[in-house]
């Protein structure tokens, strides 16, 4: 079975440590939410995990499928089950998004085997079907001058088709109007059907409201201090973070 | 039979076109040669080489008259790199062949030298696209071929000792009228020991189908390879013509000088295609010009990768009334790689338009500059240029520099320029490794993505192989 293994993790920038001793075990098809106020190392976890190398990690283990993926360069990880849905997609001018999506499936494909582009063509239009995306966005350069929603959709498009075991989605609400934060969340829980296991991190509740969670963690000061159900999110929405903050230094107290 | 002995062989790729790319091009043979003009450079070298040649008096004394030029000349190390200074032309060889007439079916070809261009692939393209081909080897073409349909519309494709020999009254009205002998020091080089390049007349109102193709070839250590192009299209005659290069890879440096004239006479349309691929050792400096007719077009496709450094800017003089000229470039400068390119446009008549598309991909220590010259005198109406000029930044070390110079006289004429440089940042490179591109997968994705409306508009069969190369490249450039 697989299995995302999240132990003890600390990570730092520079010489600053952001995360300290973060634990987390995500299951195929669970949706895992992570809350928190900002500054708290909510990206820098995705990030890190994805490979980014900006960050360092000091100590704890990743663990994908029962093998470490910390010595693994970012695309290797991304072959290997991993994807993250980034809060600020880059751009990359002159390159369609199907031809990009092109080059990631070829990717994954043993050296010598050559891409069936017809078959590729045909998945790729299956996939745009069920996420109701228009066919001429692909022909579209990746990102370049994509409005926030835009960015986002092509995000899910990419996970669509690249069919990870788990994904990490880095603030997939920030910049989205209410219309554009409808149509990600339906795409996310389109794919959420099968086995794929989702790690979601936001800042605020409302994106919980259309991509309800299994659990929800709340993160302040680089670690889990609350794990909950769907519930716990609305609790955060009421009484706002300040009360975990306090309840945080009161227990360190 | 003498003996082939392979010295240095990188394992041969299947290319489908003009076998460019970088490892296919990095071997070479052991090769007698019958003719050799020996190391350095002197008068007797010029005449031994017009000896070889049996040429008439007029073309020795032309030759010797620009040896001189090119020692009166100093080098241009006052505007260009001083790295020019570590030409050595005593230490270069000028002259080796094995004979001055080539072969017109490959089972001629002497092996040793057939077994190049098979590995390169160049016989297998000819069947599949090319109208004729030409196959130099170090000083002499060793294959030149023509497919009979298009000799018999009067086409004429030669190298340039034959079109010297055979076409004598075409020839001399147009050799050195384009590019004069003096025009720069490497210009005047040429002239004083040119050898090999191709000779092509199309007569008024034929269109070659399909293109004509030279594939230029060093196979010598120290040595240098001064081909000499000279290309007319009579009145409403259409032409593309393509050229190849390789090398392979010495410690010691080699040095390729060719010159280039293209005549386009009224209504005619000449484009030429270079996708040049050479080893890191080569001084590529290259003259290449065109004069423009009435209503003529020409159009140079500029492909430079490879080379220590490599100087060249493809010009037009639009001559006639409503004449259009066209650069578009593509420089791509790896580690040790100096890409001095860019485009002159020289405007002589009213009405006539030019545009300029370069494009500049810098990695590493690698270094591209843009010069470009686009002249529009006062007395002229209705003249229009459009020039430009695109950088991109692979790593922080890389370096750009932009010298364009655009004189536009008088209020009856219009220009516009464009520049810009952009980098592909570290952010760009995760991001598409997140998708599972390896980095170098990245890089060149990246670097195709900023060519590609320009990679467009280039023959199919040299688009896709322009995207191998530079892939090939991006994979040696991450460490």
């Amino acid at each position: 079975m697989s299995l995302l293994e999240i132990k003890n993790l600390h990570i730092s920038i520079g010489d600053k440590a952001i995360v300290k001793g973060f634990n987390l075990t995500i299951k195929p098809g669970e949706v895992h939410a992570i809350m928190g106020p900002n500054g708290t190392g909510k990206s820098t976890l995705a990030k890190a995990i994805a490979g980014h190398p900006s960050y360092t990690i000091t100590g704890g283990d990743v663990i994908l499928d029962g093998k470490s993926i910390l010595a693994m360069q970012p695309d290797e990880r991304a072959r290997s089950g991993l994807f993250l849905a980034f809060q600020y997609p880059s751009e990359i001018p002159g390159v369609s998004i199907a031809n990009f999506l092109r080059a990631a499936v070829q990717a994954r494909m043993a050296e010598g085997e050559e891409l069936d582009a017809s078959g590729y063509y045909k998945k790729l239009y299956s996939k745009m079907d069920l996420l109701k995306i228009d066919r001429k966005f692909t022909s579209r350069a990746v990102n370049d001058g994509f409005s926030g929603g835009e960015k986002k959709r092509c995000e899910i498009l990419q996970m669509a088709m690249l069919e990870p075991h788990f994904a990490l989605m880095d603030e997939t609400d920030s910049g989205l109007d209410i219309d554009a934060l409808r149509i990600v969340a339906d795409g996310v829980n389109t794919l959420r059907s099968g086995p794929l296991g989702i790690l979601l991190i936001t800042h605020y509740q409302r994106l919980l409201d259309y991509i309800v969670p299994d659990f929800v963690h709340v993160m302040y000061d680089g670690r889990i201090v609350k794990s909950g159900n769907k519930s716990l999110a609305l609790e955060l929405e009421a009484k706002g973070y300040d009360w975990v903050k306090q309840e945080f230094a009161a227990a360190n107290a | 039979m003498k003996p082939i002995t392979e010295i240095d062989g990188a394992p041969a790729s299947a290319s489908p076109v003009v076998g460019i790319d970088q490892t296919a091009g990095n071997f070479s043979y052991k090769v007698d040669y019958a003719f050799d003009a020996g190391t350095g450079l002197s008068e007797d070298t010029v005449r031994y080489i017009s000896s070889v040649k049996k040429e008439a008096p007029w073309i020795l004394e032309f030759r010797l008259k620009a040896l001189k030029t090119f020692w009166d000349k100093p080098m241009p190390t006052h505007w260009a790199t001083k790295d020019l200074e570590n030409i050595d032309f005593q230490k270069i060889r000028y002259y080796l062949s094995q004979g001055q007439k080539p072969k017109r079916t490959w089972d001629e070809v002497p092996d040793d030298i057939k077994k190049t261009f098979e590995r390169l692939g160049i016989p297998e393209q000819e069947r599949k696209f090319l109208a004729g081909v030409e196959a130099q080897f170090d000083s002499e073409a060793a294959y030149s071929n023509i497919k009979d349909i298009v000799a018999k519309q009067g086409v004429i494709f030669v190298n340039s000792t034959e079109g010297l020999r055979e076409h004598p009254e075409i020839f001399k009205k147009f050799f050195g009228k384009v590019i004069p002998t003096g025009d720069n020091k490497f210009s005047a080089l040429n002239s004083a020991v040119f050898s090999g390049g191709s000779f092509i007349y199309v007569p008024p109102g034929v269109k070659v189908a399909q293109p004509l193709q030279a594939y230029f070839r060093i196979n010598a250590e120290n040595f240098g390879q001064f081909e000499r192009t000279l290309i007319i299209a009579d009145e409403g005659a259409e032409v593309v013509y393509m050229e190849g290069c390789t090398a392979p890879k010495f410690s010691t440096s080699t040095l390729h000088s060719a010159v280039v004239e293209l005549v386009a006479l009224k209504g005619a349309k000449i484009q030429y295609i270079t996708v040049q691929n050479w080893a890191n050792n080569v001084f590529n400096l290259v003259t290449k010009r065109g004069v423009a007719h009435e209503d003529a077009e020409i159009k140079w496709i500029d492909c430079n990768i490879g080379s220590r450094l490599t100087m060249k800017y493809p010009g037009v003089v639009l001559k006639g009334e409503r004449a259009r000229g066209e650069v578009l470039s593509i420089a791509l400068a790896n580690d040790g790689q100096h890409q001095d390119t860019g485009a002159k446009m020289v405007h002589a008549a009213n009405n006539t338009t030019s545009n300029i598309i370069a494009k500049s991909i810098s990695v590493g220590q690698g270094r591209s500059t843009y010069r470009g010259v686009v002249h529009i005198p006062k007395h002229l109406k209705g003249c229009k240029n459009n020039t430009e000029c695109d950088a991109l930044l692979i790593n922080t070390n890389s370096r750009t520099d932009t010298y364009p110079a655009i004189s536009v006289r008088g209020d009856r004429n219009a220009t516009q320029h464009e520049a810009s440089v952009s980098k592909v940042s570290e952010d760009m490179i995760f991001y598409m490794q997140s998708r599972g591109l390896t980095e170098a997968q990245a890089m060149s994705l990246a670097v195709n993505g900023f060519i590609n409306d320009l990679a467009r508009q280039f023959p199919m069969e040299y688009s896709v192989e322009l995207k191998r190369l530079i892939d090939l490249e991006m994979e040696g450039s991450v460490g």
